[in-house]
Parts: structure tokens; C-alpha cells; sequence
């Protein structure tokens, strides 16, 4: 029988504003336990929500690029539900309103195009972590998350593959940061997803489905979509059956394994939360924030090919990061040669962030430095050679190039006479290699090069040195 | 000058002249506390040191505000959060906690130069009609030390009756402020949901909780809600003033003329006689108390006119149910977990939530807590919540559709006066329904008055209650006012505690 899995995904995404969704207190990760908190969120008896604006504007924000209905009048409920990391024992979320419905994202995979329905998107705010003591024997909580805003987005069972999952997952990744309403990084929870997965013979009915939790990497998603459909196949193969339940995902062990089934799911007595009044959204609201969208990831994409002619490789690696593609269309706009931008981005600049691990919004480098770099190798001043070092020189300080170059005598050597003369005394001080050379052997020649290059400190313009040994040796 | 009989506004307008000062009058209510409160139990903590040293404190810095209350001694509800001061909510839930901040009454309350005497009892979280149901004992009415003071900020209304400071701030979710004061034959008013910032109060109901004041007269009511009322962006419920700058839509309210506009001409005014509050359930004398306050009104130049208003059968079982439901999420987070009492013995977390909250809540914040809960559940939300909100909006219309044909309406504030203590613990139903004419104005949110309009053959206060339209308090405290201008009911006291 030929299998087909279909998955759903939930994604919960936090979101970049400075302040939490209810009150003011910071969203910066991290901290000494409970520091970022205050009464409202920890939910102290008598303190009262209110809406961060900035958070229903991302929220709206990425409704709209998911291209979602927004939802006019829409409203907050309480999830109800004890734990203790969950101080007012219900968290604000969105059930019956929430904030856009019917979205659609297309994605590209090597099996080709295709549009995953977005079922929702809902603002609700995140809870806090509790850390267990074995010294101890102790849980101690820290509500430092409290109360950071997330949005989650649900998607209708569209995918079939663990492709298609990573392809949907960069692409609401990419968007969303290019947006500028989160960072998306999963390494620090700022974006998690939960796999909704069940498996049907092809065109069959939809079958039981498992939900999959802990899934802190692309790679363990893909790995966990992998296990899990063949543990449901050979479950149904061996004539037994799926039980609809929530797995987590062991990393080490490379399983899913059982949490809680379906029996024990919680009632959470969802309802229309009073303190907060609806959300009503105006016509103007909603078009300013659809006339401020910035340019996504794609449409730079086909504005480097259709505008400078950049192959595809070259727009994918620049757009990669939206810090990257604002430091590229910075170069450009200070006059440098759009390819040279982008050689110089892909090969020396994520060459020296990933030598430091370090985030190109995190470069200490900018653009116009970069740019007067170019100007002098392009303008004949400097070599490339030379330059890569100037770079690596004035990366960390965002250092002056001209100074840098002018201190350490780095301009090109353009001067024929003074090229000539170094050559003519490499030909006399390596007859051997002049004679291999002019026997046949085109090797020789590169040592000669190499030579002459030394000779000018590396500064001679390479093709005046090229031209001026072939003249001498006569070739 | 006898201090106690004085009135808020007299005894501020006393201290303002200098003929007494706000040390004085502080002393005299905490020894009135100290020799009355062992019987009445109005009071959970008593903040004697704190309250001279505000006093004194006042007394000799500079007037920071020019209210008319300056330096007046009061109390406040145990609902609502005072920084430092335990908050109890008169549950054992709660243990000692003391807040970490100030409600923003207090803040209000303190801006305007007010001294508090400490908090007062209540029942448990607000819920029960008797304020016996407080971990700390009942409290007991002034008039009748047998009797309940009504609930649940009965600590308050027999605070207020018994001259324990002046005025009283409590919260009305249901009833809560007007019917104690019937009860306790003082004044309380209960304004218009989202006028007066809930920030700080500890929640029993969200959407139908308010603070309100519980006074000797309708004009001390009038110059206490102009220190409460007004627009805090802590509460996103709370309703911006005229010139808040704010740029939202919605109504926006003209804060802070309530004392400014008693005059006391309520000629013309048409006042609506809902019949369907004078029929069954009604005791006579009541009735009766009532029915000659409007008379009184009339004779002021009010026109009294008959209307229905059928939808007063729903009211009860519809707020039982929104009240029930927003409580048993409001209360979850009473776990032991965090602050306040937590059980001593348990093993896991699933024990530690269970026994703490069976043992840290009474039982009629437990009966509440599962009604709502299962008002809530999956499968029965639409037949109960759904339901119940559908009925809200059924009285809210019929409201609309009364103050169409009149300025307010005049209705009993209670069935009859204060039952015995005991009476109301073996029989929670009846005290449910007995909150009928009190929860229509929660549920609709609008504004709504008790004053003492008279007394049964027991000499037991009986009251009447004015609602209006929303930011109607004007219109209820000036009709309360000419009443109080014809009457003494409001200025009597009770006699020790023994019926006359």
C-alpha cells in the first residue's frame, strides 16, 4: 500500500516589541530569575491587563503578509488551566476572534510549487519556565516570560512531506523577520512548532492524528516528521491502531514518545476574557500598516535578478538575513558594482560573522566602509588581495580604509617602470624557472608571478605584473 | 461639637477652618473602634500607629489637595489593595498578605488628603449578601447585634452606622454596597461599570465589579465619588474623561461635578415605578417605606410614573451565572503556589492545589467556584454562560427601553430589612434570590443607589434604591439629596446595638 502522511503545524512565534503584552516590564531573554516581572505579570490579586499596541500591530502585520483575513472586531479569552508556571492559572489567548483568519503561504520545494492554507492567527501571551532543583528537591519558578507576546499561527493539514514543513518554516521565518515583528530564533524559543501528524493510504479518508511537541530545531522536525510516520504505519500495518494523543520528542534518542492521550486532554473553559475590551480595528488602521510593509525576502529577491542581474545563488544568500540585504542595498546606493557587493558579502563578510559567530544585525562593520574598499579596488588603488586584508584589518573597528591602507603603504604599485624593474630582477635572480617557462612549462610562470608580487609586498596590480614578465621573457 | 455626628463634608469643612484638627478626629474613631468593634467586628485590621502618623503627617505638611475630605478619617473594603497592608479578602486563602502596591483608589484617595482608620470586613471574596461568610467571623448590624449588617461590604455599611470613621469605600458586584447600606441605614452608591478604576480590586466578577462609597447622605456620597472617579489606564474597562487627551472611541465622562451639582431641585424630574418590583417576595413594611419615599420625591416636584419591567424574573439566575463563571476563573489563582496560605502536609502538586484550596476557601467561595465552573465546562458553556449573556443583554435593552419614558427609577433596595444572623448560611438559594433588585444595574452596568427611606416595627433600617441611566449618579445623588432634605432617616443612629 503507498502511505501518505499528512501534517498540520502550530507555530508559536514571539514577538520583537520591547515590552511585554499586558504591562511594561522588558521581553529581553534571559535575566536573573523573576527580575523582568512586575504585578500584572505575575498576575498579583487585583492588577488588571491592557494591551500593548505595539503587539497588535505585529500581530496584524503578519496577518496580513500571511495574507489572512483580519479580523475587524476581535476579542481576548481566557484559557483556564492550573500549573506553576501560569501565575493567574489562565493564560490570554484568542479562541472565538482572534485577531486573522484564512491566510495562504506558497512555498517551492524541489517537488515543486505549492499554497498551505493558514487556518489562524491569534496574539496570546507566553508563560514561565520552572526549573527542578535535584540537589534540592525543589521547583523553583521563574516568571520572566510572563507575559511576552506571541503570535500563533495554525495551519490546515496541507503538507505531505518533511520538505515542505522546512520549506513553509523558512519562509514564515524569513517573512516574519523581514517584517521586523520577531527574530525567530528557535535556539532561544522565539519560535516553536508543534507537528500535527496522521498517515492514510493515498486519496484514503484522514487518519488518527498525533501532536508532537519539543521540537527545538528544523532538523529535529524533519527527523521527528520521519519517525513518526513510520511509527504509524507499521502501528496500522500490524493491525493496531493510532491513539490520538500528544508525543514529545526525544532529541537524544531520536523518538517520539507518549505524554498525555486524549482521554486525559484538559477542559479549558475558554471564555471572553472581561478585562479586556474588543479590539476594533478601523479601514485606516489597516491600511497604514499594509502601506508600511516593507519589501519581503521574495520581491528583493526578484528586484537583485530583473535590476542587477545577480544569479539566483547570490540573491538567496544576500536576502538571507534582512540585515545582509539592508547592508547590500546600502552598498549599492553608495556606488558599489552590485556583483562586487555581493562577492564580497557572501565570500569575506559571512566568512568573518561565522569566524566569530556572530549575527550579521550583530556586524560591527558597515556598509560605507565596505563600500570605500570596493571604490579602491575598482578605481585600481588597492588589489583585491591587499583588500581582503584591509577588510579583515578594519572589520571589528569599523576602521578607516583610507587610513588603514595609507599607514601600512598599501596602494597598488600601477607604476610600470617600477613593476618592470621588479620583474627583470626576479628573471635574473630565477633563470631556471625563466628557461622552464620559456621550455613549455606554464607553471613556471605562476612562481615568477608569485615572485614579482612578493618583491612589490603584494601590492603590484597583477595584470600590469602578468604583462610586463611575458614581455621580458618573450613571449 | 459631638465629632461622630458630624458628616464627612462637615467634619472636612471642621478641619479645613481649624476648629478641629485631623489628629483628633483620628484618635476619636480608633476609640470608637476600640470600644465598639469587639461587638460589631467591622473591621479585619485596624491600622491605629500608621493611621496618627498619616494623620499628623497631614496635619502638619503642606494641604497637597483642596478636596473638601482632607483629613477626614475613613476605611476601606479588604478587597482592595493597600501597599504594605495585609489584603485579605476575609479569606484564610489569603494568609497575611500584604500587596505590593496601592490600588488606584487608594492612590485617588490619598492624592485627596484621606486617613484610613484600616480595612474593613467583608464576606469572603465578596460573595454572600450577610458578610458572614468572612474567615474572620460575621460582622455584626449596629441596630440590631443579632442581625446581619447585609453583604458583602457589611463591614463598611456598620462601620459608617456606628460613627467607626465617616465613609466607607466597599465594591458592588451584586449588591454589594446598597443592600448593606439598607441594611445599616446609611447612603451607598454603586456607579456607572468603568467609571471608577478596578485596578487593585481584588476580582470576584470582572465585568460586574465596582467601587463605590458607603456615607452618612447622598452628599458625602457625591463628594467621595469625585475623589474615586475617574479614568486610569491601568484598566483597560476604564472610561475616558472629557479632557484625558484620550483618542479612542466610546463614551467619555465629565468627571469630577458630582457635589458641585447638589441642588436639590428635582422639580420635573419623571421617576419610573417599575411594578414589577412591588409584587411577590415583597415584605409590606417595605413596600410600604418605599413607596412613601416616592411620595416624598413627588412632593418635590418629581413626576412618579408606573412602568413594567418584566425582565426582573431573569436577572437572578443570569447573574449567579456570569458572577459564578468569572469567579472560578478569578480564584484560580489562589494555589498555594505563590503568596498566601498554602496547605502544611502534601505530596506532589496536584495535592498541594487540592488541599490547599479545600482548605484555604470557605464554603459558599467553593459552592460559587464549581457553579461557575461547571457554567464553563465544555458541553454546557451555551446552555448557562451563553445563555446567561444573552439575558444581560435582554435587561440592558429593558433598561434603555425604561429611561426612555423616565430620568430613574425608584425600587426597594432588599426583600425586607436585616435577617438574623445564621438565618441566610442554611439557606443559600433564598439569599441568591434576594439579591433581585440589586443585580439588574450590575448587569447592565448602570449606576444605583441606596438610602434610608425608613424603619420596620423593629426599628430595623429599610431602604430605597435609585438606578439611572449610565453617568446618571448625578441625577440619582440630587434626587437622593431633596429626599434627605425632607427626611432624617439618614441621620439617626443606632442605639448600641439594640432595636429601640
Amino acid at each position: 500500500m503507498i502511505w501518505e502522511t499528512v501534517i498540520g503545524l502550530e507555530t508559536h512565534v514571539e514577538l520583537a516589541t520591547k515590552t511585554k503584552i499586558f504591562c511594561g516590564c522588558t521581553t529581553a531573554f534571559g535575566g536573573p530569575p523573576n527580575t523582568h516581572c512586575c504585578p500584572v505579570c505575575t498576575g498579583m490579586p487585583g492588577t488588571l491587563p491592557v494591551l500593548n499596541g505595539r503587539v497588535l500591530e505585529f500581530a496584524v502585520k503578519a496577518g496580513l503578509a500571511l495574507n489572512c483575513q483580519i479580523t475587524r472586531y476581535s476579542r481576548f479569552d481566557r484559557k483556564n488551566y492550573f500549573y506553576p508556571d501560569l501565575p493567574k492559572a489562565y493564560q490570554i489567548s484568542q479562541l472565538y476572534l482572534p485577531i486573522a483568519r484564512d491566510g495562504a503561504v506558497s512555498i517551492s520545494t524541489e517537488a515543486g510549487d505549492k499554497t498551505i492554507r493558514i487556518h489562524e492567527l491569534h496574539m496570546e501571551e507566553d508563560a514561565g519556565k520552572l526549573a527542578h532543583d535535584p540537589w534540592i528537591d525543589q521547583t523553583r519558578a521563574d516568571y520572566n516570560r510572563c507575559g511576552v507576546p506571541l503570535i500563533e499561527i495554525v495551519t490546515q493539514p496541507d503538507f505531505r512531506t518533511a520538505d515542505e514543513v522546512i520549506a513553509y518554516l523558512e519562509k514564515l521565518k524569513e517573512t516574519l523577520q523581514y517584517l521586523g515583528v520577531s527574530d525567530c530564533k528557535m535556539q532561544e524559543g522565539s519560535l516553536r512548532c508543534d507537528v500535527n501528524l496522521s498517515v492514510r493510504p493515498l486519496g484514503g479518508g484522514l487518519g488518527t492524528r498525533t501532536e508532537m511537541k519539543n521540537l527545538n530545531s528544523f532538523k529535529a522536525i524533519a527527523r521527528a516528521i520521519g519517525y513518526e510516520a513510520k511509527r504509524q504505519i507499521e502501528l496500522i500495518e500490524g493491525g493496531k491502531r493510532v491513539v490520538q494523543e500528544t508525543r514529545r520528542w526525544d532529541e537524544n534518542k531520536d523518538a517520539t514518545y507518549a505524554m498525555r492521550s486524549k482521554e486525559d486532554a484538559q477542559d479549558y473553559r475558554y471564555f471572553p476574557e472581561p478585562d479586556l475590551p474588543p479590539v476594533e480595528l478601523t479601514e485606516a488602521y489597516l491600511d497604514e500598516l499594509r502601506q508600511s510593509r516593507p519589501e519581503l525576502a521574495e520581491e528583493k529577491r526578484a528586484r537583485y535578478r530583473a535590476d542587477y542581474g545577480l544569479p539566483e545563488y547570490d540573491c538567496r544568500m544576500i536576502t538571507s538575513d534582512r540585515s545582509l540585504a539592508a547592508f547590500f542595498e546600502e552598498l549599492t546606493a553608495l556606488g558599489a558594482p552590485p556583483k562586487q557587493g555581493a562577492n564580497w558579502i557572501m565570500g569575506e563578510v559571512l566568512g568573518a560573522l561565522s569566524q566569530r559567530a556572530m549575527e550579521p544585525g550583530d556586524m560591527p562593520l558597515t556598509a560605507p566602509t565596505l563600500a570605500r574598499l570596493i571604490a579602491l579596488v575598482e578605481g585600481g588603488t588597492l588589489n583585491r588581495n591587499t583588500a581582503v586584508k584591509v577588510f579583515e584589518a578594519v572589520f571589528d573597528t569599523d576602521g578607516d580604509v583610507d587610513a588603514y591602507v595609507k599607514e601600512h603603504g598599501l596602494e597598488q604599485v600601477n607604476d610600470s617602470g617600477l613593476v618592470r624593474e621588479a620583474c627583470a630582477k626576479v628573471l635574473s635572480a630565477h633563470p631556471k624557472s625563466a628557461a622552464d617557462y620559456q621550455g613549455g612549462k606554464e607553471k613556471a610562470f605562476g612562481f615568477l608571478v608569485g615572485q614579482v608580487m612578493r618583491e612589490l609586498k603584494g601590492r603590484a596590480n597583477p595584470q600590469a605584473v602578468n604583462a610586463a614578465l611575458k614581455e621580458l621573457l618573450g613571449s | 461639637m459631638e465629632l461622630r455626628d458630624l458628616t464627612a463634608l462637615e467634619l472636612g469643612a471642621a478641619i479645613k477652618k481649624g476648629e478641629v484638627s485631623t489628629v483628633e478626629a483620628s484618635r476619636a474613631a480608633l476609640d470608637t473602634i476600640a470600644a465598639q468593634d469587639k461587638a460589631l467586628n467591622a473591621f479585619i485590621t485596624v491600622t491605629g500607629e500608621r493611621t496618627l502618623e498619616r494623620a499628623e503627617k497631614l496635619q502638619t505638611g503642606a494641604r497637597e489637595a483642596e478636596s473638601p475630605l482632607y483629613g477626614v478619617p475613613m476605611a476601606i473594603k479588604d478587597n482592595i489593595c493597600t501597599r504594605g497592608i495585609k489584603t485579605s479578602c476575609a479569606s484564610k486563602i489569603l494568609g497575611d498578605f500584604a500587596p505590593p502596591y496601592d490600588a488606584a483608589v487608594v492612590e485617588r484617595l490619598a492624592r485627596a488628603g484621606a486617613v484610613s482608620l484600616g480595612k474593613l470586613n467583608m464576606d469572603e471574596f465578596a460573595m454572600g449578601s450577610t458578610s458572614e461568610t468572612s474567615y474572620y467571623g460575621p460582622v455584626r448590624n449596629p441596630w440590631d447585634l443579632e442581625r446581619v449588617p447585609g453583604g458583602s461590604s457589611g463591614g463598611g455599611a456598620a462601620a459608617v452606622a456606628a460613627g467607626l470613621g465617616w465613609y466607607a469605600v466597599g465594591s458592588d458586584t451584586g449588591g454589594s454596597i446598597r443592600q448593606p447600606a439598607s441594611y445599616c441605614g446609611v447612603t451607598g452608591i454603586k456607579p456607572t461599570y468603568g467609571t471608577v478604576s478596578r485596578y487593585g480590586l481584588i476580582a470576584y466578577a470582572s465585568s460586574l465589579d465596582q467601587i463605590g462609597p458607603l456615607c452618612r447622605d447622598a452628599a458625602d456620597c457625591a463628594a467621595v465619588l469625585d475623589v474615586l472617579m475617574g479614568h486610569d489606564r491601568r484598566d483597560s474597562t476604564s472610561l475616558p474623561g472629557l479632557d484625558s487627551g484620550w483618542k479612542g472611541s466610546g463614551p467619555r465622562v465629565d468627571y469630577g461635578h458630582l457635589l458641585a451639582g447638589l441642588t436639590g431641585d428635582i422639580r420635573g424630574l419623571r421617576i419610573g415605578l417599575p411594578g414589577d418590583c412591588f409584587g411577590d417576595g415583597l415584605d409590606g413594611e417595605t413596600r410600604s417605606a418605599v413607596l412613601a419615599a416616592a411620595d416624598v420625591l413627588n412632593s418635590r416636584g418629581a413626576e412618579i410614573a408606573p412602568l413594567p419591567f418584566p425582565a426582573l424574573k431573569y436577572a437572578v439566575p443570569a447573574y449567579y451565572i456570569i458572577a459564578a463563571a468569572e469567579a472560578s476563573s478569578n480564584l484560580s489563582r489562589y494555589d498555594g503556589v505563590k503568596y498566601g496560605w498554602r496547605a502544611g502536609e502534601y505530596e506532589g502538586l496536584a495535592e498541594l492545589y487540592r488541599k490547599t484550596r479545600t482548605q484555604g476557601f470557605g464554603a459558599e467561595v467553593k459552592r460559587r467556584i464549581l457553579l461557575g465552573t461547571f457554567a464553563l465546562s465544555s458541553g454546557y458553556f451555551d446552555a448557562y454562560y451563553k445563555k446567561a449573556l444573552q439575558v444581560k443583554a435582554v435587561i440592558k435593552d429593558a433598561f434603555d427601553r425604561a429611561f426612555q419614558r423616565c430620568d430613574l427609577l425608584i425600587t426597594p433596595v432588599a426583600p425586607a430589612a436585616a435577617p438574623q444572623l445564621g438565618e441566610s448560611l442554611s439557606d443559600p438559594l433564598s439569599m441568591y434570590l434576594s439579591d433581585i433588585y440589586t443585580v439588574p444595574a450590575n448587569l447592565a452596568g448602570l449606576p444605583a443607589l441606596s438610602m434610608p427611606c425608613g424603619f420596620d416595627g423593629r426599628g430595623l433600617p429599610i431602604g430605597a434604591q435609585l438606578v439611572g441611566p449610565c453617568f446618571g449618579e448625578g441625577t440619582l445623588l440630587n434626587a437622593a439629596h431633596a429626599f434627605q432634605q425632607e427626611t432624617d432617616y439618614h441621620k439617626r443612629a443606632p442605639k448600641g446595638g439594640k432595636p429601640a
